[in-house]
């Protein structure tokens, strides 16, 4: 990164003054939004310790009673609201959070990241059926196995930079899938079917209905939640983002590099597991045609629209991706391709996403932050011409 | 009696390699360039190979071909389709970079912001063939227009000549020689003429590029149009090879030839066509030991494998050193 694209780091309004641009409709589309979500960010940032807490609860609060009828009648008038609530919702912000870890935290591009997801149904699938073993250990075992092979995913290919990496992870997921299509012991393309429901918890019942199991997916959310936030403000976390930030000068600081980028690997891929056992538990019948590179590729976006490293924004993000499409299931058939386009046009008007974290915004304003800037030098280039015209015009 | 087979099998699967190799290397073109020049991984192009599928067979619909072509004709049909794919795919690249990148490029976004833009993009591309061109243009409403859409026999199967045990066909032939010419033009046109240098001028140094005068947005343009073009041809050549396509047909190829970028050294032309050319083979000889529903997971190996041992792919990564 040269000298000349150095812009005014710092406080966003500052640039936003210099550089008004008014007139064209996205930029002030963009300008308002990101506005509107500042302010609400500032002013949460400067409440006080109880006002957060209470916060906290009334949103936990929010989500024990979120299945009931009254919120799905408008959340979800075409499907059934708890077992959205399931999958995809309760899932995707999982899997969203899992996979934060990984893209928000240590800034490594993870495009196979369904493959874990994968492991930890067919673990579950796999014994429960053919040894009969039991949900809760087996939760254990999937879990283990899927940080596992993110270790032995991680271990030969962490060295790769960037995008090298993406690909890499792209063939792992694909590995697996098509290993899952070709392997008849676990039913190859067909997959398996009849996986038993967890056993009596404390006197809940596991059958059909979707209540019991959104609330383990719910209890698993928070944890996960408690858990990469107290990683995140820990050495762990810091090591994180100086890796993120600028991984040559984190080495010479004397980060273990190497091994954190495989913490971050095998947390991802735990959490990964954890929801595969989980979907697997509640779905009865898995192929692998339930876990296609699309999947991946949904919970990334989830990541990177709510604000990669936030998790208020990767939750929101993820929470966006699996409702929509249901929400809007009276456009049928359409409501993929909106979907795209939409990812199109939310990455153009906030590319950091909904809700950033201030320090991940302010990388990724400055380029740094594991995948560096969209052209390089020339994009920043183009960028401070504009503001020397907009200052000439003033 | 094994080995044998291995035998019988050898050159079949190498002249089958070659043919699948010069196709993912005019995919991998596209990646390479882009990569070279703006270090963003396009994964929409593998839509933009699909979309060139699609514009072969609407030509191939409109003269309605009655019986398989040979001579003069034939190669007359191919110029015809390939000028089209390669415009229309070239134009759908430029709209693409227009609509999804350069929004964000203006106000310096990160690039896994414009990787999630590329996946939306690819998604809408998919969506948008699925639900409204392959039904309304192609008339297939069958399942919302998601089963394979069938070509036309533009070229007969007869064997040329033999190598060995190898019967080369004419299609296969067609299709190395077609691509290895494309390939020679593009490598020409980067190296020697001035709108390649300043291809490569910004590969090299994007700022540098900028101060001598090169229009970023331009080069920036002209790179998706060669990319888009170059995916227009391996269009037509997967149509005329496999005489079928669907909305889908992008993702596997794509990934494939990314592969083959990173595989010959993203970035590189030569690097692109050396990845595509063993890409092919490596899964095509794989394919004989471990059968061929193993082929992409070979095919995957062989890349980590590669990358662990030459990071940068077998040639390296520069635009600007692959000079004659």
């Amino acid at each position: 990164m040269g000298g000349i694209d150095e812009k005014p780091r710092g406080d966003t309004a500052v640039t936003d003054r210099v550089n008004p641009r008014v007139g064209n409709l996205a930029a002030r589309v963009r300008r308002s939004v990101s506005d509107a979500s500042d302010v609400l960010w500032r002013r949460w940032e400067q409440a006080a310790r109880w006002q957060r807490w209470l916060v906290y609860l009334m949103l936990i609060g929010l989500a024990i009673v979120a299945p009931s009828p009254v919120i799905g009648s408008f959340m979800s008038p075409f499907t059934d609201w708890p077992s959205l609530l399931f999958n995809p919702i309760g899932v995707y912000v999982l899997l969203a959070l899992g996979l934060n870890v990984v893209v928000g935290y240590a800034g490594l591009l993870d495009l196979g990241y369904v493959a874990f997801f994968a492991i930890g149904a067919y673990t579950l699938a796999y014994f429960s059926t053919t040894y009969g073993w039991l949900f809760w250990p087996t939760l254990v075992v999937g879990v283990t196995l899927a940080a596992v092979s993110g270790v032995i995913l991680g271990a030969p290919t962490l060295r790769l930079r960037g995008d090298y990496l993406a690909i890499v992870t792209l063939g792992f997921g694909e590995i697996v899938r098509i290993t899952a299509v070709n392997t008849d012991e676990i039913g190859g393309a067909r997959g398996i079917t009849n996986i038993p429901h967890p056993p009596n918890l404390f006197g809940v019942q596991f059958l059909l209905d979707p209540l019991p199991y959104y609330y383990i997916i719910l209890s698993l959310i928070i944890l996960v939640i408690i858990f990469s936030i107290r990683l995140e403000r820990s050495r762990v976390g810091r090591a994180w983002a100086a890796i993120r930030e600028d991984e040559d000068a984190a080495e010479l600081m004397g980060v273990p590099t190497f091994r954190f980028k495989l913490l971050a690997f095998a947390t991802g891929a735990l959490v990964g597991g954890m929801a595969g056992v989980v979907f697997a538990g509640k779905v009865i019948f898995i192929e692998p045609n339930n876990f296609p590179f699309i999947l991946s590729a949904t919970i990334l976006a989830a990541v990177v629209l709510g604000g990669s490293g936030n998790i208020p924004g990767v939750i929101l993000g993820a929470f966006l991706i699996a409702w929509l499409p249901e929400r809007f299931r009276g456009l049928a058939e359409y409501r993929i391709l909106f979907f795209g386009a939409v990812l199109v046009a939310v990455m153009a008007l906030r590319p950091e996403g909904l809700l950033p974290s201030r320090r991940r915004r302010a990388e990724l304003r400055e380029g740094s932050g594991g995948m560096g800037r969209l052209g390089g030098e020339v994009g920043c280039a183009s960028a401070s011409s504009e503001v020397i015209s907009a200052e000439a015009r003033q | 009696m094994v080995w044998n087979d291995v035998v019988a099998q050898f050159g079949p699967s190498t002249i089958g390699g070659l043919a699948f190799g010069s196709i993912y290397a005019l995919i991998a073109l596209g990646y390479t360039m882009v990569y070279g020049v703006l270090r963003l991984i396009n994964f929409a192009h593998s839509e933009i190979f699909m979309i060139g599928t699609f514009a072969a067979l609407f030509v191939l619909n409109l003269v309605d071909l009655s019986a398989p072509l040979s001579g003069l004709a034939l190669v007359g049909m191919l110029l015809l389709l390939i000028v089209v794919a390669m415009a229309v795919s070239g134009g759908a690249a430029v709209l693409l970079e227009q609509v999804a990148y350069r929004p964000l490029r203006r106000h310096g976004a990160s690039r896994l912001a414009a990787l999630i833009s590329a996946i939306g993009a690819s998604i809408f591309l998919q969506e948008l063939f699925a639900l409204i061109v392959i039904p309304d243009v192609f008339h297939r409403p069958q399942q919302g227009g998601r089963l394979p859409v069938p070509g036309p026999r533009l070229v007969n199967r007869d064997v040329l000549f033999s190598i060995g045990n190898a019967n080369v066909r004419t299609d296969q032939l067609i299709v190395i020689v077609a691509a290895l010419i494309m390939m020679v033009l593009l490598n020409q046109l980067v190296n020697r003429s001035r709108i390649g240098r300043g291809i490569r001028a910004t590969a090299q140094d994007p700022e540098a590029a900028v101060l001598m005068g090169v229009s970023i947005d331009g080069i920036v343009r002209l790179t998706f149009l060669l990319g888009g073009a170059m995916a227009g041809v391996a269009g037509v050549l997967y149509l005329m090879e496999f005489e079928v396509t669907n909305y889908f047909v992008g993702f596997a190829l794509g990934i494939k030839a990314f592969t083959s970028a990173v595989l010959g050294g993203i970035g590189n032309l030569r690097g692109a066509l050396l990845g595509g050319i063993l890409l092919g083979l490596i899964e095509n000889w794989g394919a004989i030991f471990f059968g061929s529903q193993w082929k992409d997971v070979i095919a995957f190996i062989v890349l980590v494998v590669v990358l662990l041992f030459r990071p940068t792919g077998i040639l390296g990564e520069s635009l600007q050193k692959a000079r004659a």
